[in-house]
């Protein structure tokens, strides 16, 4: 393996040989928590922990919830009811589920935004990065089908539009739509398979994230000055790195526990916050709501979809170009998954040599600005479909394009970076001058 | 044909949106109830009086099917004695059974539903499926203190019958204006050339079920209209919510409990740091 040189388990009492010449599994877990992390990461590093606890959150009070749910249109919302009043704890249970997809979301975009500044995704961590990216589809489609579960106004009309994008593929797009629903139209049939792949995708998650972590576990941890740790002797490497056992651990759990005393805060207090009240108004497929809205975590993407409308000359051109067979519905789906792609495909448009947004003068604005760009598309997307939103959203769009397809690939050659540190040692010792050798 | 205007000024308004629908200012006045706040637990007595508005007056045309009848004998509701819930239960329409016989209502049965012609909503989730503060800028961020905003809904929809305004002076037959009701229609004369509404509010079909001395209480409370609105609004979010007592002091254990994890960690994080970062550790 091509790691950082470390201290391998070896095993020594005779029990441990025999086990250890069998399946290797102490030497497996010994491996994982003192693995090398270089020793001047920042509290931005903490958001993998968070995000492992939600998944072990969710699958947990999931798999209770799902032993009092019916997964039936006439029974889904009263078995949700039933599981408020008269399940014990039942309440607290699915506050739970509800708010930890939110926190869930919320640690996954402090994540992307950590890789995304620090050039995290730069090689050698490709691989990281791309399993990464497939990790946050799951969760979306897992968060998208969960939200139906609960068979509420939202929960369905949610469904109806999302799965409508579908529809809007030319030529086979009714066809996948019809598929998808199991039927004509979002119905008994539709909840029962999102129940299913609900349940399913967490698991799928769940060997992602091995994967994520088997990845940068072999290329090392990226950290704050993207100079890459010394590989020349266990000396070396030991200089520049401290074993994540007990180092991380702790320090990652102080921070989880910081955290999760504020998630506690709002699933005690305002657990409906996050919510849309029309949810717990029984999905009618004959009342539409006033005002459709996505849960908050999809509303960046929700507002890149609405943004492309019939008017915008790139809608027309491209409508022109493909004869009438692009118009602006599947424009739209296409801008919104070709968003994230953008952001899949980073470790290959940003040019610059340099890992760290720490030592590029240009690039820390532009990402300022990625950053708020996501915050106001998050906006636009819980606002009406009309002016001045609409304006706002086409522009904010254009940047997130911008961004990723023409100043990342530009800014690797138009600027001029700061002289880094040469090791990880010397940047931290810069930080504390006392700092043992 | 007026009920249809009024249902195609219904769709045309929800088909705006929402920012529409507020743009017409249905006025949603601020209530302090005694269950908002973290700290925030119901008051007992006002519960049972909002059983008793409930009972008199919405039972008649509003459901609670999802709300079983024993509950109002838990900790943390209106709390009433197992008796009294019994007697109160086999007072409610009989269950009717699958072959069409029916039974006495026992307390374990949840309290009857209501559908058909000139029959309300339900009103088991009505205090959490409306929400009336969503500031400031739109963040919601005032739920913390005030609540979602629920019962202060059906307050303002309690007290909001007015005079039908001069754009309509005979309004829309067999609905009646309510200035704080705004999923409802409006006539075509009080809209501005956009078709937006230029009055507060619209037209619901539900006639204005509360007025002064509605409601006589045992314990001889305070029946205004306003009082009797505020105690049935209190005793629905019961309904909608009813373990938010219980919710609040687990968040409350959690958090006290999650602060002092922090604190610990955070002094056990510096000391583990301490050597590698070469500071003397004190504490």
């Amino acid at each position: 393996m091509a790691g950082i040189p470390h201290d391998h388990y070896e095993p020594k009492t005779g029990f441990e040989k025999w086990l250890h010449s069998r399946l290797p599994v102490v030497s497996l877990v010994y491996d994982t928590l003192m693995i090398p992390t270089p020793k001047n990461l920042n509290w931005m590093w903490i958001w993998g922990i968070v995000l492992a606890f939600c998944l072990a959150l969710q699958i947990a009070t999931g798999v209770v919830l799902v032993m009092h749910y019916t997964p039936h249109v006439d029974l889904a919302f009263a078995s949700v009811e039933h599981i408020m009043r008269d399940v014990n704890g039942g309440a607290m249970l699915r506050y739970l589920h509800a708010n930890g997809a939110s926190l869930f979301f919320f640690a996954v975009y402090m994540h992307i935004f950590r890789g995304l500044y620090y050039g995290s995704y730069k090689a050698p961590r490709e691989v990281t990065w791309i399993v990464g990216m497939l990790i946050y589809l799951m969760m979306m489609g897992t968060g998208f089908m969960g939200y139906v579960l609960p068979w509420g106004q939202m929960s369905f009309w949610g469904a109806t539009v999302i799965t409508g994008l579908f529809g809007a593929i030319p030529g086979i797009g009714p066809d996948i739509q019809t598929w998808l629903l199991g039927g004509p139209a979002v119905d008994n049939a539709t909840l029962n398979r999102f129940f299913s792949l609900h349940y399913l995708l967490p698991f799928v998650i769940a060997a992602l994230v091995a994967v994520h972590i088997w990845a940068f576990h072999t290329t090392g941890n990226n950290n704050p000055t993207g100079v890459e740790v010394r590989r020349g002797s266990k000396e070396e490497a030991k200089k520049d790195t401290v074993p994540f056992w007990p180092y991380y651990v702790v320090k990652d759990l102080f921070a989880l526990a910081v955290i999760v005393a504020v998630f506690f805060a709002v699933v005690g207090f305002m657990p409906n916050y996050l919510g849309h009240p029309d949810n717990y108004i029984e999905a009618n497929p004959l009342a539409t709501p006033a005002h459709i809205v996505p849960e908050w975590y999809f509303l960046p993407f929700y507002a890149i979809l609405r943004a492309f409308t019939a008017d915008v000359w790139v809608v027309q051109f491209a409508s022109w170009i493909s004869f009438g067979i692009i118009d602006a519905k599947f424009f739209g789906v296409v801008a919104m998954f070709g968003a994230i792609l953008c952001m899949a495909l980073v470790p290959w448009l940003d040019t610059s040599s340099v890992r760290s947004g720490k030592y590029r003068p240009m690039f820390k604005w532009w990402f300022a600005l990625l950053v708020i760009d996501f915050v106001v598309l998050m906006w636009c997307g819980a606002m009406p479909a009309e002016e001045p939103y609409a304006t706002i959203s086409l522009i904010a769009s254009a940047y997130w394009f911008a961004y990723f397809l023409v100043i990342l690939p530009l800014l690797g050659v138009i600027e001029k970076p700061l002289p880094q540190p040469a090791t990880i040692e010397e940047d931290f010792k810069s930080h504390y001058p006392n700092a043992a050798e | 044909m007026f009920k249809k205007i009024a249902l195609t000024a219904a769709s045309v308004l929800a088909l705006a949106g929402a920012a529409h629908a507020e743009g017409a200012a249905a006025h949603i006045e601020d209530v302090a109830f005694a269950h908002e706040g973290p700290f925030g637990k119901f008051d007992q007595n006002q519960l049972q009086r909002g059983l008793q508005v409930y009972t008199e007056v919405c039972a008649a045309c509003h459901g609670l099917k999802f709300v079983p009848i024993r509950t109002l004998a838990d900790e943390g509701g209106p709390a009433l004695p197992g008796d009294q819930v019994r007697a109160y239960a086999a007072s409610l329409d009989p269950v009717v059974n699958a072959d069409g016989t029916e039974r006495p209502r026992e307390w374990t049965d949840k309290f009857p539903a209501r559908s058909g012609e000139g029959m309300g909503p339900d009103l088991s989730l009505m205090a959490k499926a409306r929400a009336a503060f969503h500031g400031p800028y739109g963040t919601g961020i005032n739920q913390l203190m005030k609540g979602i905003g629920g019962p202060e809904y059906i307050v303002s929809i309690l007290n909001g019958y007015a005079p039908n305004p001069e754009c309509a002076p005979d309004g829309i037959d067999g609905y009646y204006y309510n200035t704080a009701f705004a999923a409802g229609g409006v006539p075509a004369s009080c809209k501005d050339e956009h078709g937006l509404s230029t009055v507060p509010g619209s037209w619901i079909a539900m006639p204005p079920p509360v007025d002064d001395g509605s409601v006589e209480y045992q314990d001889g409370h305070d029946n205004s209209k306003h009082h009797i609105s505020e105690d049935v609004a209190s005793f629905l979010m019961w309904a909608a919510e009813p373990k938010m007592m219980a919710r609040k002091q687990a968040g409350f254990v959690a958090v006290t409990f999650l602060i002092v994890l922090s604190a610990l960690l955070y002094l056990t994080n510096k000391k583990l740091w301490s050597g590698v970062k070469g500071k003397a550790f004190e504490a």
